[in-house]
């Protein structure tokens, strides 16, 4: 039951082929039994899954109108607040704090009867790519236990793959959730900026974070999608206009007549032999479903990582200030006679992991006076450069593809010391964040050298998100009728139910 | 004490002033959130996740406070820009929430205006032009309270307690470019200033404007230069200004202290001074000398401001009179005084007296009652004249009965004070009290027959011509019909009777 598609759940729920109740308890029990291999989750909240499920339960029995996700399980990216259970964002400045407030995304899933399990492991404060940044430990790559499941959004993704549940929510500032479904074998999806409410986000970069839908495939993702979307006049920057229609365009999968532009600058020298094999396999079975490949050019990508490492520790130096021991979470120091300066100073000491102290210090240098026209000034004047790449590629084709990642998954403490070569992971996924476009990333094989999932990422232009969901169900379905099964099938089991 | 008189200081140096205005906007709720405004509400019941800045919390932006802005910008002949920013300022302190305070900076919404202002010179009235660089929005901080410790600040203090009420009121800060010129009549143009913008936001109903609860403060920045000389002196900023006597005195006091330390050849600290009410100096703050580095960055929770220009000229069109320029108008219309014209703005009666006036009451008459009566009996319950249970509409019923001969102005005043107890309208404190004029000639001729006949010696010297003794007589007539006869009318029948023609 719980390696199925959510859609096949879904159908299963409105059959009485199964209940929500059953679904959620096989999902925990699915977690009880592989989580201490994966450690996917930071909180799993037994009761209340199981209470929200008997409600959406009884209200299918009294015959009540429900969504297509109504009962289907989910596992929340540790980065949302939900009302009462424990956030902490992969930090142990927020250690026991309990929101007393919903996420809009998290309003949106309990409106559409969604159950949701826990919270997932994550990079403290959404600041990584391997989720080794957790003060609570990293999650293990169901594929191979000794490898990174990617990052930020480690645990969600990791999460699908072990299927310990069939949808899940990340984040992606800079890649978060394409680097993670890449490195998983799994489907995941950055909205155009705007697209989903951030109210209720714990804010790294604020003009970067978007929330999006994770799941195992491309239509699930579509219907997650539009769970969570639309307009939140809580969120100043959310976009006033209908959501695309992404459901539609997985059902469809049609890219007949499509361009598709490949862009130059993300392939080649630094990617993978396997990445890029099943890259261009993927091109060809797109050819062949009728979408005309195009070659792309935006020279000012190879700005882009220089450009986001400003802009992103910038404004997290002034997003993470409110973490001083106040209000809420970690209070360290408090003894008889410590002032509330040197209270927030030792709170921050011991709460904040090095990446992230690391990103505080670097923001904190790129915006002070004298540096601010040089380092965040310039950031910005690239940003302007990457959305004008861009908007004159998206003249020449409808989407534009390249690998996910460089590379399949790499070791868990493989480059824990080297911040550079870690950052370096997300540099196809960056440019999307700056734009603020969609950015899709789906399985499309296995490496040969490793036997690790490798990630094909769809890009489509601000609020043209059906787009990227067009083509990515055209490519699941060449893919999946070529492999006979899907992909996380060759995944070797963890044991148990999978 | 100073060994340097003003007028030592003002013979050598040029003042340049620089005042930035805080104002606390009166909208319903907050900046960036829905939570009330309300002064005075128990401590922390005010907020909400976002003004106590939760994680995950956004602000959006309270357009009431925008339109305020902009109806304020336009007061004050600025330029509304069709597109600003808000930006963060960070820095760390435990009343401010997100540990940085949304605010503007190189983008405000208006910019470039002025405010004339009037003082009295030794050469009579004299206008002086103040240019104003910005008008921008910002959040005010949560307030703190140190307990324990001897400077009430939080360096030595045993604990805090945070009230997060305050966190997230809407604030508008006006500041002017650098005032020049004002010479000797710094401190009274400060004053005037102030005085004005006060007037200004009162008008357009955008503020409480109290000094004294801290919804305007003033900030102001003085700098001293040899005349003559058109390099700026270093300046100081003196914070906690809480009245527009305070202003007059803080600028004056800080003149008087840099003109000191000019003298003897040191240099004035660039630093943030308090101003001490007891004493009218200011002590010193923190030093500004190693500037503060905010790290403003334009806010990216918040879209940009850019307001629709037909929505800006309705808001245009709409302005009210300018206060001043309505000053004129009615001292000019009503006849009135200088002096008096003064006392009414000083009592804050203006408005009330117009109303009256509006009504259809004698301007003099109108004046007359809310300073004078009314005023004194306000100040006797030590509240303020609004806070009376009269209104104009029982004042100027009171200014025609007495018009039409109905009450005596004696009578009149206990009509006042029947409707200031609360004891209805006009109308219902005569019939309650049993008020009236007593104009029945022949119930007076009786009253003022005893009266000649009990002091009879006092009636012979009226009879033999003695007027001034007839005083004496009508009181006591006046007594004797216990103060409802019209005096005038008792004069001229006792004047008859006693054969002695009235004039």
């Amino acid at each position: 039951m719980i390696n199925n598609s959510a859609a096949q759940m879904s159908q299963d729920l409105v059959s009485g082929a199964t209940t929500s109740v059953a679904l959620t308890q096989a999902h925990l029990d699915r977690i009880a039994e592989v989580d201490d291999k994966v450690h996917a989750f930071l909180h799993v909240d037994t009761q209340g899954a199981l209470e929200q499920a008997a409600l959406v339960d009884a209200a299918r029995a009294r015959g009540e109108k429900m969504g297509p996700l109504a009962g289907v399980p989910l596992a929340l990216k540790d980065v949302l607040v939900q009302k009462g259970v424990p956030t902490t964002c992969g930090s142990k400045i927020l250690e026991g704090w309990r929101p007393p407030y919903d996420s809009t995304v998290v309003t949106n899933l309990k409106n559409a009867g969604v159950v949701i399990l826990g919270k997932t492991n994550m990079d403290e404060f959404a600041m990584g790519s391997s989720t080794e940044n957790s003060a609570y430990g990293p999650t293990h790559n169901p594929w191979d236990l000794t490898r990174i499941p990617g990052g930020s959004g480690g645990g969600s993704a990791a999460a699908l793959a072990a299927f310990q549940a069939p949808l899940a929510i990340g984040t992606d500032t800079g890649g978060s959730i394409r680097q993670p479904a890449a490195v998983t074998g799994t489907v995941g999806v950055k909205p155009t900026y705007g697209g989903v409410s951030r109210y209720g986000l714990v804010a790294f970069s604020s003009s970067l974070d978007q929330a999006g839908p994770c799941a195992r495939t491309v239509l699930d993702t579509a219907l997650l999608h539009e769970v969570i979307a639309g307009h939140d006049p809580k969120d100043s920057t959310s976009i006033n206009a209908p959501v695309p229609q992404v459901v539609a365009a997985a059902k469809n999968g049609e890219v007949k007549g499509m361009k598709i532009g490949v862009v130059k600058e993300l392939n080649g020298d630094g990617y993978q032999a396997g990445v890029r094999q099943r890259f261009e396999e993927s091109l060809e079975l797109l050819a062949k479903a009728g979408a005309e490949i195009v070659e792309v050019s935006a020279p000012n990508f190879e700005y882009a990582l220089a450009a986001y490492y400003l802009i992103a520790p910038s404004e997290c130096s002034s997003n993470l200030a409110r973490f001083d021991a106040m209000r809420y979470g970690l209070r360290v120091g408090d003894t008889d006679g410590a002032s509330a300066e040197s209270v927030m100073n030792m709170t921050r000491e011991v709460g904040f992991g090095r990446e992230v102290k690391r990103r505080i210090l670097l923001g904190t240098y790129a915006l002070s006076s004298g540096y601010y026209d040089a380092y965040y000034g310039s950031a910005q004047k690239v940003r302007t450069l990457i959305t004008q790449d861009f908007n004159s590629a998206f003249e020449k084709c409808d989407v534009m593809v390249s690998p996910t990642c460089p590379t399949t998954a790499f070791k868990i403490g493989e480059k824990a010391n080297d911040p550079l070569a870690m950052y370096l992971n997300d540099i196809a996924t960056i440019p999307v964040n700056m734009a603020g476009i969609g950015g899709m990333s789906l399985p499309c094989g296995i490496a040969p050298e490793d036997g690790l999932p490798v990630g094909f990422q769809i890009m489509s232009p601000v609020m043209q998100d059906q787009r990227m969901y067009s083509v990515g169900a055209a490519l699941e379905a060449a893919l999946l009728s070529k492999w006979g099964a899907p992909l996380l099938s060759l995944a070797p089991s963890l044991g148990g139910a999978a | 004490m100073s060994a340097l008189t003003y007028e030592d200081v003002i013979s050598k140096y040029e003042p340049v002033l620089g005042l930035e205005v805080h104002v606390e906007l009166n909208t319903h709720s907050k900046m960036f959130c829905g939570c009330s405004t309300i002064f005075g509400a128990e401590p922390n019941t005010q907020t909400c996740p976002v003004c106590l800045a939760l994680p995950g919390a956004l602000p959006v932006v309270n357009e009431k406070a925008i339109e305020s802005t902009i109806l304020i910008g336009l007061a004050l002949n600025c330029s509304i820009a069709p597109f600003s920013r808000f930006a963060r300022k960070n820095y760390f302190y435990p009343d401010m929430p997100k540990n940085f305070q949304i605010s503007q900076y190189d983008e405000p919404i208006c910019v470039n205006g002025y405010v004339d202002v009037e003082i009295d010179t030794d050469e009579g009235p004299q206008s002086f032009r103040i240019e104003i660089e910005r008008v921008h929005m910002e959040e005010d901080t949560g307030k703190s309270l140190h307990v324990g410790g001897a400077t009430g600040r939080i360096h030595g203090a045993d604990y805090s307690l945070l009230d997060y009420n305050r966190a997230g009121i809407p604030l508008v800060e006006i500041v002017t470019k650098i005032v020049p010129g004002t010479g000797k009549y710094a401190p009274e143009v400060a004053k005037a200033y102030v005085a004005e913008l006060r007037d200004i936001l009162r008008a357009l109903g955008v503020s409480d404007v109290k000094m004294e609860q801290g919804s305007l403060r003033c900030d102001a920045n003085v700098s001293l230069r040899l005349i003559g000389s058109d390099v700026l002196g270093t300046r100081s900023e003196t914070k906690n200004v809480n009245s527009l006597r305070s202003v007059e005195r803080a600028v004056r006091g800080e003149m008087i202290r840099h003109a000191e330390r000019l003298n003897k050849g040191e240099k004035v600290v660039q630093e943030t001074r308090h101003f001490q009410e007891d004493t009218g100096l200011t002590r010193s703050g923190r030093s500004k000398e190693k500037a503060e580095d905010y790290r403003y960055f334009p806010e990216p929770d918040l879209v940009p401001v850019t307001p629709d220009a037909k929505w800006i000229e309705t808001l245009r069109a709409g302005l009210p009179e300018r206060p001043s320029l309505r000053r004129k108008r009615l001292q000019e219309q009503w006849s009135v005084p200088d002096k008096e014209m003064a006392a009414m703005i000083n009592a804050d009666v203006l408005n009330i007296v117009e109303e009256t006036v509006l009504l259809g009451a004698d301007p003099t008459k109108a004046r007359s009652w809310w300073l004078g009566e009314i005023s004194r009996l306000a100040n006797e319950k030590e509240v303020a004249i609004s806070e009376l249970a009269i209104t104009a509409k029982d004042v100027a019923e009171i200014v025609s009965l007495v018009a039409q001969g109905e009450l005596t102005d004696k009578l009149a005043r206990q009509v006042v004070e029947g409707v200031i107890a609360g004891e209805g309208t006009p109308a219902q404190v005569i019939s309650a009290r049993g008020i009236k004029v007593v104009n029945d000639d022949g119930a007076l001729m009786a009253a003022i027959e005893k009266v000649c006949s009990e002091q009879s010696e006092t009636a012979d010297k009226v009879r033999n011509g003695h007027l001034p003794a007839a005083g004496a007589l009508i009181g006591a007539v006046m007594k004797e019909t216990k103060g409802q006869a019209d005096a005038a009318r008792v004069r001229e029948l006792l004047l008859g009777h006693l054969g002695q023609a009235a004039n």
